[in-house]
């Protein structure tokens, strides 16, 4: 029962195990809805789906899986055996679905299917549970999204369809935007804690182990106190293209500020070339040597590169290919040394994905990047703090 | 046994579906939402609507999940033995017995409020897969078991800051507390303020969400933010006329603190209202 309803979830890639469609058809066989579309909508979103990023692709998968039914050529002649399932339990009394278990349910959709082409035939007829609206095979109830439905109260005066037509939650989904507190949210799961320093903090399992062992003198055990170990890296591009994604950067960089201990920062423009800076305003006169980076920072740090990677190819490939000044060595060699030194590093880009494959600058990097360049959205930086901290 | 809501808490249809199934079958049940959208407050109301006494474990960073089930207090027992004391040779003394062993122990049903369980440890949530999903464990040092004797109705909230494990999800109901349209705000503002005149409501409320559709802010004011100025509002004696008024020579609402917490929202709010008045 639901089999296919549920297996059409899977298929809109809603994770969904047997364990969740198991309750569902307990929650069914416990009368807990009255069978209107709209209760089972939220009665299906409340046990099969954990996540409210997911309520959209829910609400646009339920809308589908209604849809095909609403559009099926005349009436009950393929109506999903499911949903007679739903009908019979409904509409047969208690005897009657005692005889149905006897009997199968074979025989009994084949009859539910006959009187639901006959009520098509006499159009209105009246008969309680086939709407007035003709169509439908449970028409005045509506599993059809047009939907009325199989009786209970309206609730308000939404109308079924509108519940997961209107999909309120499509900005809940996974490519929101991003401000500070989804960021900060986000870098959290790169955590790496470790009980480094002076040891302050009382460990009272060993205190008491240790003074078992020293029959009954005390004996007190103190360690360090845990906390987030994790460095990183981070690389900024600033000016030219990406004064459009200042906005996100500016937050991305603060939520990193507040959220990594050991965070060190430094700006570039469009590629890496031999030196990196600190500071915007004093980018000309205060330059830091890319080797002398290299050589501070371990290769226990992570590296984070920002940047929109929208250049020309040159940029990338050739010596001198850099529109600020004439650089030795080319940008993929840069690159190449940074990644050989810090071997756990993504790029972030703001542009849409989308519009990845039509710049080639932005193809070379993700190359050399060796495919680690993730979209500055929610779902990207979770993607991203995800390869960061194997 | 249903769940409809009380007079001082206003479920939508959605919530007390939600509620009811996890009553019905037996299965905790996980509410997300904004802050400030009752997310707490639904246990407590659940209780007090069902006649069930509540028991509740508000979960900090440093909460394990064994304190829930219970503690052993061997500082105690150490103590204890080095002063003579009878008590000491039983170890079910030293027991100290948590949350969810309460309620287990309880004879008659009863509702568990685990209040913000993202705040804990990562491995929180796994720590508690059987007893959650069973309702039962097993007490080391008292070699025994200890099964609920009625399923208690668990409700646990989150605020999203840690992403919870696959193999938890899977066994709770889940509802998502979105923020309330008009019609739902205007009747959680009667349950509060039965007493409020019309004009002022209506005014406050144009205000209030005119406020939130700002784009921008760090924090959105959010229902019980809407409470809190309300409450003062009135405590002010403050005219509808006040409200409205803010069009012309006096920029601010009244008692702006209230709704908006942050001191860069406050002075977007004030750029923004500079800009209209030219």
């Amino acid at each position: 029962m639901l089999v296919d309803f549920f297996l059409f979830l899977k298929s809109r890639e809603i994770p969904v195990s047997i364990k969740e469609l198991l309750a569902l058809l307990e929650a069914l066989e416990a009368r807990l809805i009255s069978f209107s579309v709209e209760d089972f909508y939220l009665l299906s979103r409340t046990l099969l789906v954990k996540d409210e990023a997911l309520y959209d692709r829910f609400d646009q998968a339920f809308g589908a899986y209604f849809k095909g039914i609403e559009t099926l050529p005349g009436l009950a002649v393929d109506v999903p055996e499911d949903w007679l399932k739903l009908a019979a339990r409904r509409h047969l009394s208690e005897l009657e679905r005692a005889k149905l278990q006897k009997l199968g349910y074979e025989k009994i959709f084949n009859e539910l299917r006959a009187r639901l082409r006959e009520q098509k035939e006499r159009h209105s007829g009246g008969s309680k549970w086939i709407g007035t609206a003709g169509t439908s095979p449970f028409g005045h109830g509506g599993y059809n999204p047009e939907g009325v439905r199989i009786g209970g109260d309206s609730v308000g005066n939404r109308t079924a369809i509108k519940v997961w037509e209107e999909r309120d939650f499509r900005n809940l989904d996974d490519k929101v935007d991003l401000n500070v507190r989804n960021i900060k949210v986000a870098l959290r799961k790169l955590r790496r804690f470790a009980r480094q320093g002076a040891a302050t903090e009382l460990d009272l399992e060993s205190t008491i182990a240790g003074t078992a062992r020293n029959g009954g003198a005390l004996d007190l055990h103190l360690r360090p106190v845990r906390h987030n170990a994790v460095k990183v890296l981070l690389f900024l591009d600033v000016g030219g293209s990406m004064d459009d994604h200042i906005e996100q950067c500016e937050e991305v960089f603060s939520a990193a500020r507040s959220e990594f201990k050991h965070l060190e920062h430094f700006y570039f423009h469009n590629c890496i070339y031999e030196s990196v800076w600190r500071d915007n305003r004093r980018r000309h006169s205060e330059k830091t040597s890319i080797w002398d980076v290299i050589h501070t920072y371990g290769s226990d740090y992570r590296l984070v590169l920002v940047g929109d990677a929208s250049m020309s190819p040159y940029e990338i490939s050739h010596p001198g290919g850099s529109i600020e000044h004439w650089n030795e060595e080319s940008g993929a060699g840069w690159m190449t040394r940074l990644l050989t030194t810090w071997k756990r590093a993504v790029w972030l880009n703001p542009m849409p994905e989308e519009q990845w494959t039509h710049t080639p600058s932005i193809r070379m990097m993700r190359d050399l990047m060796g495919g680690r360049m993730y979209p500055l959205t929610l779902h990207g930086l979770d993607q991203a703090m995800r390869v960061l901290s194997r | 046994m249903q769940f409809e809501g009380t007079d001082s808490y206003v479920a939508t249809r959605e919530l007390t579906l939600a509620v009811n199934a996890a009553l019905v079958l037996e299965r905790p049940l996980l509410i997300k939402g904004e802050p400030g959208t009752g997310k707490t407050l639904l246990a407590e109301e659940v209780a007090r609507a069902l006649a069930m006494p509540l028991f509740q474990w508000h979960v900090k960073s440093t909460t394990k999940a064994q304190q829930g089930l219970y503690e052993y207090d061997a500082v105690s027992r150490l103590r204890d033995s080095q002063l003579g004391d009878p008590r000491v040779s039983d170890i079910a003394n030293y027991i100290v017995p948590g949350v969810l062993w309460q309620a287990f122990e309880h004879d008659a049903p009863s509702v568990v409020l685990i209040d913000e369980i993202d705040k804990a440890d990562i491995e929180f949530p796994n720590d508690l897969l059987r007893e959650l999903d069973r309702m039962e464990f097993h007490c080391y040092e008292l070699q025994r078991t200890l099964r609920a004797r009625h399923r208690p109705l668990i409700i646990i909230t989150s605020n999203n800051e840690k992403e919870l494990p696959d193999a938890f999800l899977r066994r709770c109901f889940f509802h998502y507390i979105r923020f309330p349209d008009k019609g739902t705000m205007e009747k959680i503002v009667e349950v509060h303020f039965p007493v409020l005149k019309q004009e002022l409501l209506k005014e406050a409320l144009e205000v209030f969400f005119g406020l939130r559709g700002l784009p921008g802010l760090k924090k959105k004011p959010s229902t019980s933010e809407l409470i809190d100025w309300l409450k003062l509002l009135l405590a002010q004696d403050i005219l509808p006329e006040t409200l409205r008024a803010r069009e012309g020579e006096k920029l601010l609402p009244p008692l702006l603190g209230a709704l908006l917490k942050n001191e860069q929202d406050v002075h977007l709010f004030e750029r923004l209202a500079g800009l209209a008045k030219r």
